[in-house]
């Protein structure tokens, strides 16, 4: 990831600024990353890599809702990875069940880089994490978020104001993060 | 959920963030702390009387100044530390520096002082007050700078805690000063310094529950 370091860096704070482009690159190239950290790490601590999805999606998460904490003038690289290990050390103590799962054959290949994004998944539901938000949260990031239509497109057809809009989905979005990492939880 | 999706869903339509949110929030919980601090101790054990006594002003003075240093030198790492990845967790940082000054000043005003001088010095009138008065001032202080560090994305909790119990202990100290008429550079040393020790290490207990995110 160090190689990246300047790019990386360039789209995060593209991506701080507003520049939904340069985000999702950003999102999109750090899943993979994190992908192969999250399987390789369970591994080596002796947990089943099943449930490395749902840590990617967890650190994902947290990298999005804390992402007014990187400056621009720390390196982003350690801003991630410092991220990541601690939801990794997170995950690893709530998942306190031992070791009895093991793979014991089939390691090397589960270490390989994983690049099928769409075809992983991670536990969660997200139509019904989505469908237990509060009816106007849920309006406004289906329109804005999943269907990609703008702010004014959104408050016009539900019939809400911008600025509605935005903290509905702002709270939802953050509704939903405090969801999935309560189901990490249990 | 495929995380494709997950992404989606975040990075369409994504907010432009506020660069100065974070020190604006955690300023703003210092200040709080500030403000309820000099009212509870005004309201508490109440102002002293005697601050147009000789010397007393520069005492006061000294003890304000002890812990300015320690809550700005404190607010200064605390925003390095919940920033993730910015402090590496082996590197030492100048923080023991005020207490260590503060110690070493006490340590000529003793050793200049007449030996029996030294009970007074260093025990003062209010000892156990000021060791108990501090902490319990500290409490709504702490639990601002906590509010305020838990929006950020502290990665070493225990770290963490303890400096927003030695931040909060340093405002409590300031409050406290209002009240003390204890003057002497040991007993500040001794017990503001004790006092701040069991903030910091109270917090440093406390982070890893509170500080969760």
């Amino acid at each position: 990831m160090r190689a990246h370091e300047p790019e990386l860096r360039r789209l995060m704070i593209a991506g701080q600024a507003g520049d939904a482009a340069a985000y999702r690159t950003l999102l999109d190239h750090l899943s993979r990353h994190l992908r192969g950290y999250c399987k390789s790490k369970l591994i080596n601590y002796g947990r089943s890599s099943a449930d490395a999805e749902d840590l990617v999606q967890d650190v994902i998460i947290a990298i999005h809702t804390r992402r007014h904490t990187y400056s621009p003038d720390q390196l982003f690289t350690p801003w991630v990875h410092a991220i990541a290990r601690y939801k990794l050390i997170d995950h690893l103590r709530r998942r306190n069940t031992g070791f009895a799962d093991i793979p014991l054959d089939g390691m090397t290949s589960e270490m390989e880089a994983h690049d099928d994004r769409n075809a992983v998944e991670s536990s969660y539901d997200l139509q019904r994490l989505l469908a237990a938000l509060p009816a106007k949260m849920q309006l406004a990031i289906r329109h804005v978020k999943i269907e990609g239509l703008s702010i004014a497109e959104t408050a016009e057809r539900c019939d809400m104001s911008e600025s509605a809009v935005k903290v509905n989905i702002h709270r939802g979005l953050k509704k939903l993060a405090d969801m999935i990492s309560r189901e990490v939880k249990s | 959920m495929k995380t494709d999706e997950l992404i989606t869903v975040l990075s369409t339509n994504v907010e432009p963030i506020d660069r100065r949110q974070l020190s604006r929030e955690v300023v703003a919980a210092v200040i709080l702390g500030i403000v309820v601090a000099i009212g509870s101790a005004l309201a508490l054990p109440g102002m002293r009387m005697d601050i147009g006594a000789p010397n007393a002003l520069t005492y006061f003075c000294a003890k304000i100044i002890f812990a300015t240093v320690i809550v700005i030198a404190g607010t200064a790492y605390l925003l390095r530390l919940a920033r993730p990845g910015v402090v590496s967790p082996t590197r030492s940082v100048p923080l023991p520096w005020p207490p260590v000054a503060v110690a070493a000043i006490a340590t000529v005003s003793l050793v200049s002082a007449p030996l029996w001088h030294w009970h007074n010095m260093a025990m003062g009138h209010g000892w156990l007050e000021c060791l108990v008065s501090i902490p319990i001032i500290a409490v709504v202080p702490f639990a601002a700078v906590v509010w305020a560090v838990r929006r950020m994305a502290p990665t070493d909790l225990a770290r963490t805690g303890a400096l927003a119990g030695f931040v909060a202990g340093g405002i409590s100290a300031a409050g406290y000063a209002l009240h003390c008429t204890d003057d002497s550079i040991p007993f500040i040393a001794l017990w503001y310094g004790g006092a701040i020790v069991m903030c910091t290490l109270a917090g440093a207990l406390l982070g890893p529950r509170l500080l969760r995110w």
